[in-house]
């Protein structure tokens, strides 16, 4: 490609957004200077996105819809708004991961893998490469998020399919196994290779274990490591005796973990409380809410209130956003449904500011009104939920909403 | 003549006796009406109790449940059908059943620490409140499934 063609594809592609930059259509609530498109809608329950250095956008639904899993999104008019729909893949799930001319899928159980052509189309939708199989789905937290490295390594996420590792799930008093089981196989991130076929634990790597339940994570590019958002725990009211309800609602933290090879953030046995910063034994454990865990698990690098369910990750590369957003996190809270008595919290992105690689201050909404309406005391309530995030060639956002099947781009305007 | 005057009687009699039997039955019919729906709507009230403790943290105040999660109970065949099926959800825990064509994944746990007159008390407001309509549980239907 010639460098005029990349400045009539630049212009192309900045021109008709600069018309509907003055406009946010879309109801959500953004700090000054940005504003927010719907670029899709209706497409089924949008899960993690992926996206093409042309633009087009990948998403994973969890949900066949038409049959179908996986729906491609392109804007050749380039107004910002995706006008054409293609749709492959026989199953649901939720991760998708764009690198190198290969898209990269997951189903509850399986990862595959598609090779793009050079105009960025699947070239064998319906044959993908499986690169991993038989990862354990138990119906609870069964999604894989995948995402890789610079090395051609694929990272999964294996879900514990329990809250906390307890003999009878979610029963009231019903202590938690010992050496507790499930960790073998799920309650962690594994690591496969990328380019290889039909892996599985055999092949896999367990890369970090003692994560409950982990639905956003993202590839650090500037410090080179992987990053991963934990679902906490529920319930710590099972224990009357040592946690209150208002308890339950406020802890634990959902936590944001720098993950290095070997890493252990303690699930089962701990849970985090973000107000008085310490690692603490959970009650199926021994825990009272004073007793502190085990220092053999790593602190979390950033916490947040509990519940919320943080869906996406993503660090943000981009130009389009001012300074203070670059290498930075955005994460989608998706929203938490145990926080009653309380109103329901959550249903935004959040931004984490960040500095040489580390949280440089406290994290603060950026989008909201995704669910449409001022409190939401039960999630069915909320009219989008946002799920994942990718961002675009020009160094915008995109969220997803898995409720309605919503597209959102985000753009900056300079003043 | 006395034939005649003891025939009456006895037709009377029997007349008088048929009257206040079907009488009767109709009294003892209206005051139970009255009694059982002042037991249902102490039981309502109690199974209300019950729910906000147990159930609501995860079927939530409207009894929606969570997308994907938790199960809801607005007009379900579970909630509407079977009252020893329904029962058994309660003394036996449920995970992984679809319904309406939804997948629920959390688990939900046996609750067998509740007695059977709040098990008969949540089923019965549960049963009668979300938009659902059904007969009361009682005690003694909650009895019969956990002594099995």
């Amino acid at each position: 490609m010639t460098s005029k063609k990349i400045l009539l594809g630049l212009a192309l592609a900045i021109a008709p957004w600069a018309l509907h930059a003055q406009s946010n259509t879309s109801g959500l609530k953004l700090p000054e200077g940005f504003n927010a498109i719907v670029a899709a809608d209706n497409i089924g329950r949008a899960r993690h996105m992926a996206i093409t250095p042309a633009g087009d956008l990948y998403v994973k639904l969890s949900r066949l819809n038409g049959g179908k899993g996986i729906v491609k999104l392109s804007d050749k008019n380039r107004d910002g708004v995706f006008e054409e729909t293609t749709s492959f893949g026989n199953y649901g799930g939720t991760g998708i991961y764009y690198k190198n001319n290969f898209l990269y899928a997951s189903s509850d159980d399986a990862v595959f893998r598609y090779k793009l052509d050079a105009q960025g189309n699947v070239q064998n939708p319906d044959q993908p490469e499986k690169i991993v199989t038989g990862l354990i789905n138990r119906r609870q937290h069964e999604t894989k998020s995948i995402v890789l490295d610079n090395e051609d390594n694929i990272y999964v996420n294996i879900g514990a399919y329990s809250n906390s590792c307890q003999e009878s799930d979610r029963r009231q008093n019903s202590p938690g196994r010992a050496n507790c089981p499930i960790l073998d196989s799920a309650g962690g991130i594994w690591q496969f290779k990328a380019n290889k076929l039909n892996q599985s634990y055999g092949e896999g790597l367990r890369y970090a274990t003692g994560l409950r339940n982990v639905v956003g994570l993202d590839w650090n590019k500037q410090d080179n490591s992987l990053y991963v958002m934990q679902h906490g725990r529920d319930q710590l009211d099972m224990f009357p005796q040592h946690f209150s309800t208002k308890q339950a609602v406020e802890l634990p933290s959902e936590c944001m973990y720098k993950i290095e090879k070997g890493d252990n953030a303690g699930w089962p046995y701990i849970y985090y409380d973000h107000m008085q910063k310490k690692k603490m034994l959970a009650p199926e454990y021994g825990g009272d809410g004073k007793k502190e865990g085990s220092n053999q698990y790593i602190d979390p690098v950033a916490a947040y209130p509990a519940h919320l369910a943080p869906n996406g990750l993503l660090f943000y590369t981009g130009d389009m956003f001012p300074e203070k957003y670059k290498n930075g996190a955005f994460i989608a809270f998706h929203g938490s449904w145990n926080r009653s008595p309380e109103p329901q919290a959550g249903y935004f992105v959040v931004f984490q500011p960040f500095k040489n690689g580390v949280p440089s201050g406290d994290w603060e909404v950026f989008a909201d009104n995704f669910a449409g309406v001022e409190t939401v005391t039960s999630p069915r309530q909320a009219a989008h939920r946002p799920c994942g995030l990718v961002q675009g060639p020009d160094g915008s956002l995109y969220v997803s909403d898995d409720v309605k099947g919503r597209i959102y781009k985000i753009s900056y305007e300079k003043k | 003549m006395k034939r005649s005057l003891l025939t009456l009687l006895i037709v009377s009699g029997v007349l008088l006796s048929a009257s206040a039997q079907t009488k009767k039955p109709q009294t003892t019919q209206k005051a139970s009406t009255t009694s059982s729906s002042a037991a249902v709507k102490a039981s309502l009230s109690r199974g209300q109790a019950v729910y906000t403790t147990y159930c609501l943290p995860c079927h939530q105040a409207d009894g929606g449940g969570v997308p994907g999660l938790n199960a809801p109970l607005i007009k379900t065949s579970q909630v509407l059908g079977s009252k020893p099926a329904l029962i058994n959800i309660i003394l036996k825990g449920m995970q992984g059943v679809e319904i309406d064509g939804e997948m629920y994944s959390n688990a939900m746990p046996p609750m067998t620490h509740l007695t059977n007159q709040q098990i008969a008390d949540v089923l019965t407001y549960v049963r009668n409140n979300f938009g659902n309509k059904a007969s009361a549980v009682t005690v003694a239907e909650v009895n019969a499934v956990r002594k099995k």
